[in-house]
């Protein structure tokens, strides 16, 4: 691995191509994840945003390796220091797994075996790649739940889950994750099931472990809030597919895709303007069973009239660099989203904005 | 943890006499004239006058039920009346505590009879228990691990096509196949460790217990099936895989445990059934276990052995209870109470 | 997608116009609106039982203890707070899915938390609930048709052969395609189950609807669609809510008022303006700062913030005096002795802390001594006065001021 990082110096320390997770199933092929692209560096963090179904999961459990031995099917190249995840064999993945990529879940409570101490369940996670006694484990272990902020460590390691409450757990499991040094951390939703002052709680405690330890992190999440707090870059999926991708000042502050501005729409602004309207993005998710024709967004977009022809429902626009550049990608067929947003969208969601301008 | 024990077994207790009025109750509310099917079939009218004093019929049902109730805690003197008792010291049998009754159609106490046949139906359910348990589990998991192969659906297709054939059928055809036509096993007579030896006890068990084995068989296959799928399911599993685990341990130190918990509770349920007899299994082998003395009693009416029986049988059961849900507590920390 | 979608989906696809007609302002406060319920001291405690042979009564959990407010007619009412404050267990009291251990619930004369089981069938169909989850609230037998028109036969409001059109006008109020009556949930998506949620509640033509977390199970895109209903009906119809809610961006655009909750008692309870820009209880501020924003993106890093420190303690054993000192920036001597009263500050504004104030502008000396009669550190002081306070719901004419430390009439 080390020697890997200083021959190819350029290439990114995580590489996803064309990233392809189909689920077979009675109904038909579900395309979950269906061509997503991303580089990600160490010691920076990618916020991939989507709601439910969207196959912003499905794609970073990839990356681990967890559809394997299920029916799925998963295609196209993982690079991880230049090492192609996907053309090892399983045994070569179960050593990477937990060591140099570590992920954290949603809901800290049924990810951890209720039978078993928090302790023991770290330190599990350390004896599988390291050779160590039990008790040199026990100890590394309480370190690791004094580094993520847990008091009396040493009595907590005997605690079952049960017994914590619920940022003590998500503690517990960062402490779980980062106990190899893992150099790429996915946090799928860690912060959802936890109440937000907790919320602050963990993010800070995520990225002061990502400055100490150099870690990449990709951030799972449908909280546009905490991808702006948390991630250099910013990824938005819908349908299986990437619809706008860029850095997060970028993307969140000149969204070029409808879906995106849906998004920022139908979240009232904590600290904007209280008479700001909150727009919602009309219809429902789409099946991925039978995904729309063309651009999976047609039938929830507003700015079809805007596209000349059936453009919109019959051609999968491309992911591609917008007006404003060459690292802000999107999917969309619009030839000026960002005249839209600013005289069309910003007024009707954010007057305040507006005016200012 | 231990209040919660004696709790249960201060309700467990409550259960049992509440039992045993119910079947008394049952018992009287019978056309049968309990005096006289316990005197015999000849007998003259001041015969059944004197059984029924005997036995103490001539009283209110409350009142025999507090007597059988007393003799429980402090054991009891038979014949009931004292003036027969007094008049013929030599028929009097002593029942110590906990006695159960006198059963004039046996001629014994009822713990007694029980003494001897309780143990048979015992080694029955062990040996059942300990097969059935083994094979449900094992073909259960292989059946879990391979979900939708060949393997999975041929164990789950096979234990459902022997739960299909009745008990007596299967044992029938032990008896008549394996032992009497092919003689590949003798034919079984139930031998007590103390004159067999354990070997012998065992050998003496293997046909009749594998045939009551297979009854469950197939529950504990598709239960176990689908409890390890269930648990495979799990988002610690995942947290398991995630950590860099083998799959071996994945599926024995992550899945397991928490699948075979609730298994802990239908084993614990089924054998305390057992330990009250197999009737069928019992018939068909003439092992004479609690299950034959319950058809034999309740053909004869004999009431003091069938409520000593139902008392028994809802003993184990009760025991059981309490012990699974101790267990469980051992097994599952959240369960742990104070 | 049901075929309702897909038909409108390929007709043209939705405008830019129609939506923005269904996107809401938020809803606005009228002062002079009279109250429609009125929960007064409030009191929702569990018993905690030992574990011995006999299980005695140890204890209680307080999850509710002792709350007070009003919901004006056709108006909102907004509760937040985290998990464990009580504040669903609030609004479960308040429909009698809980029977209060305390306190009262006004509604239209008669008192909603001591009426008979018997005598609270009429009651049920004037205050109806919506719950948060929409996967696990519908019985997955039953047809919409017939989950809908369950309240409906059950209080005879229509005649039999009317139900059916009755569900079918319910299921387009709410946005569904009344042919879909006949259907299961589990053919809908999750705003649409939420939406027959919705359609059950209004069913009986309810004056209140006590609302848990009626979107945070929902899909962000979705969220808004479902806002924007209840909002609709609210006009529609005039139905007062009590909107229960973790999330304070959705309950700012709900509700004109806001009642924040800790620990089963409410800490601050204001009109939005006030609560959202010159909150006065720190609990209130760490909440509002907490929250990750989305406007950081154009600044980059994090958002300043207060940080609690922890967790929020058990509702079995709550701190002695006021119930978020273990977690207050402020909290000094007094706030372990005596519990902060509530006290009303403003027009529409009441806050129960000691230190009370705006952010960065808390006073060094207690603002409540003098009021509760003991000096600065919480001991009784024997020259003082005390004020005989009554925690009153509604809001009173007077106040006290914070910064003149008097009572003002305006």
């Amino acid at each position: 691995m080390e020697q890997n990082a200083h021959m190819d110096e350029k290439q990114p320390f995580l590489k996803v191509e064309n990233l392809k997770v189909h689920f077979p199933t009675q109904d038909g092929l579900v395309k979950a994840t269906d061509g997503l692209s991303y580089a990600l560096d160490r010691g920076q963090t990618l916020g991939i945003v989507g709601e439910s179904g969207s196959g912003k999961s499905v794609s970073s459990s990839a990356i681990l390796g967890l559809h394997r031995g299920t029916n799925a099917k998963v295609e196209g190249r993982i690079l991880l220091d230049g090492v192609d995840l996907l053309a090892l064999n399983n045994a070569e993945m179960r050593k990477l797994r937990g060591k140099e990529i570590a992920m954290i879940f949603q809901d800290p409570l049924s990810a951890m075996h209720p039978y078993y101490t928090v302790g023991n369940q770290i330190a599990e996670a350390y004896r599988v790649h390291h050779k160590v006694s039990k008790k040199a484990a026990r100890t590394r272990v309480i370190d690791m739940l004094e580094l993520v902020g847990i008091p009396q460590p040493d009595v907590r390691f005997d605690s079952y889950p049960h017994q914590f409450s619920g940022g003590m757990r998500q503690r517990a499991m960062i402490a779980m994750a980062l106990i190899n040094d893992p150099s790429l951390l996915i946090a799928d939703e860690p912060t959802t099931a936890l109440d937000v002052t907790v919320q602050a709680q963990i993010l800070d405690l995520l990225q002061n472990l990502q400055r100490e330890f150099n870690t990449a992190i990709i951030i799972i999440t449908h909280d546009l809030g905490v991808v702006a707090e948390m991630a250099d870059e910013a990824l938005v999926m819908y349908a299986g597919r990437a619809v706008e991708h860029g850095r997060v000042k970028e993307v969140l502050t000149h969204p070029q895709m409808p879906y995106t501005w849906g998004l920022l729409s139908s979240v009232p602004d904590i600290t904007g303007d209280p008479n700001a309207r909150m727009v919602p993005v009309p219809g429902n998710p789409p099946s991925l069973l039978s995904p729309p024709t063309g651009c999976a967004f047609h039938p929830r977009c507003v700015h079809r009239d805007k596209v000349p022809g059936d453009l919109c429902t019959t051609e999968l626009p491309d992911l591609v660099p917008g007006p404003r550049g060459g690292l802000h990608l999107k999917r969309c067929h619009l030839a000026d989203p960002e005249s839209i947003y600013q005289n069309e969208v910003i007024p009707e969601i954010a007057p305040d904005l507006a005016e200012e301008r | 943890m231990w209040a919660y024990a004696a709790r249960r077994v201060v309700i467990g207790i409550l259960l049992l006499l509440a039992l045993s009025l119910v079947t008394f109750i049952l018992f009287f509310a019978s056309p049968a004239d309990q005096a006289k099917l316990a005197c015999g079939k000849q007998c003259t009218q001041a015969q059944i006058a004197v059984t029924e004093k005997a036995l103490g019929y001539d009283k209110p049902v409350y009142e025999q039920w507090a007597g059988f109730a007393k003799g429980v805690v402090a054991g009891r003197d038979f014949p009931i009346d004292q003036a027969q008792r007094e008049a013929a010291p030599e028929t009097v049998t002593h029942c110590a505590a906990p006695c159960l009754g006198f059963s004039k159609y046996y001629g014994e106490t009822v713990n007694s009879l029980i003494k001897d046949y309780a143990p048979i139906s015992i080694s029955l359910a062990v040996v059942a228990v300990v097969l059935w348990l083994f094979f449900g589990v094992l073909l259960g998991i292989a059946a879990a691990v391979t979900k939708g192969s060949i393997l999975d659906r041929g164990i789950v297709g096979l234990t459902l096509l022997v739960y299909a054939f009745p008990t007596f059928f299967i044992g029938v055809f032990f008896l008549k196949y394996v032992v009497v036509k092919w003689g590949l096993l003798d034919y079984p007579y139930y031998t007590p460790i103390a004159e067999g030896g354990v070997w012998g006890w065992l050998t003496n068990l293997w046909l009749p217990s594998l045939t009551l084995a297979l009854v469950f068989l197939a529950s504990y296959v598709r239960m176990t099936r689908a409890f390890v799928l269930e648990s495979l399911g799990e988002d610690y599993i995942r947290t398991a895989k995630a950590k860099g685990l083998n799959s071996r341990a994945v599926l024995f130190k992550h899945g397991l445990r928490a699948a075979l918990t609730p298994l802990v509770t239908m084993t614990g349920i089924d054998f305390g059934t057992l330990l009250g007899g197999a009737i069928i299994t019992e018939s068909v082998f003439a092992y004479p276990g609690l299950g034959l003395l319950t058809v034999q009693s309740s053909q004869a009416w004999d009431l003091p052995t069938v409520v000593g029986i139902v008392l028994i049988a809802g003993s184990f059961v009760v025991l059981m209870n309490i012990i699974v849900d101790i267990a469980y507590a051992f097994i599952d920390p959240r369960v742990r109470l104070g | 997608m049901t075929e309702y979608d897909e038909a409108t989906a390929a007709a043209s696809g939705p405008s830019l116009d129609a939506v923005l007609a269904q996107a809401h302002a938020p809803a606005q406060l009228d002062p002079n609106a009279p109250p429609v319920l009125t929960v007064r001291d409030l009191e929702m405690h569990f018993p905690v039982r030992s574990t011995g042979v006999v299980r005695r009564k140890i204890g209680d959990v307080k999850a509710v203890d002792g709350i007070s407010f009003q919901i004006p007619k056709g108006g909102s009412l907004g509760l937040v707070g985290e998990s464990g404050c009580g504040k669903s267990t609030a609004g479960r009291a308040i429909t009698r899915l809980y029977k209060p251990t305390g306190g009262s619930v006004e509604f239209e004369g008669r008192d909603l938390a001591k009426v008979s089981n018997r005598g609270l069938k009429p009651l049920r169909r004037e205050v109806q609930m919506i719950f948060q989850d929409p996967y696990s609230s519908l019985n997955p037998r039953h047809t919409v048709g017939s989950i809908v028109g369950a309240p409906l036969r059950i209080h005879n409001v229509v005649p039999k052969d009317q139900t059916l059109k009755r569900v079918q006008e319910l299921l387009e109020v709410v946005g569904l395609n009344p042919e879909h009556y006949n259907r299961y949930p589990n053919e809908f998506s999750g705003g649409q189950r939420q939406r027959i949620g919705i359609a059950r509640a209004l069913a009986l033509q309810p004056k209140v609807i006590v609302a848990d977390e009626p979107v945070s199970a929902l899909d962000v895109s979705i969220q808004a669609q479902v806002v924007n209903l209840l909002q609709d009906l609210q006009r529609e119809f005039d139905i007062a809510f009590l909107f229960i809610a973790h999330d304070l961006a959705v309950v700012r655009h709900f509700c004109p008022e806001v009642a924040v909750m800790y620990l089963g008692k409410i800490v601050e309870i204001a009109d939005r303006e006030t609560l959202y820009s010159r909150p006065n209880h720190p609990y209130t501020q760490a909440l509002l700062s907490a929250a990750p924003d989305v406007k950081q993106a154009a600044i980059g890093g994090r958002r300043e913030r207060i940080r609690l420190e922890g967790d929020v303690p058990s509702p079995i054993n709550p701190p002695s005096g006021c119930h978020f000192r273990t977690r207050c920036p402020l909290a000094r001597e007094i706030c372990a002795k005596v519990e902060p009263p509530m006290l009303q500050i403003g027009p529409r504004h009441k806050v129960a802390c000691h230190f009370a104030g705006e952010l960065g502008q808390h006073p060094a000396d207690p603002v409540t001594a003098r009021i509760l009669g003991v000096d600065n550190a919480g001991n009784p002081d024997p020259g003082a006065s005390p004020v005989e306070l009554d925690d009153q719901p509604g809001f009173s004419d007077v106040w006290f001021d914070l910064k003149a430390r008097t009572t003002v009439k305006p």
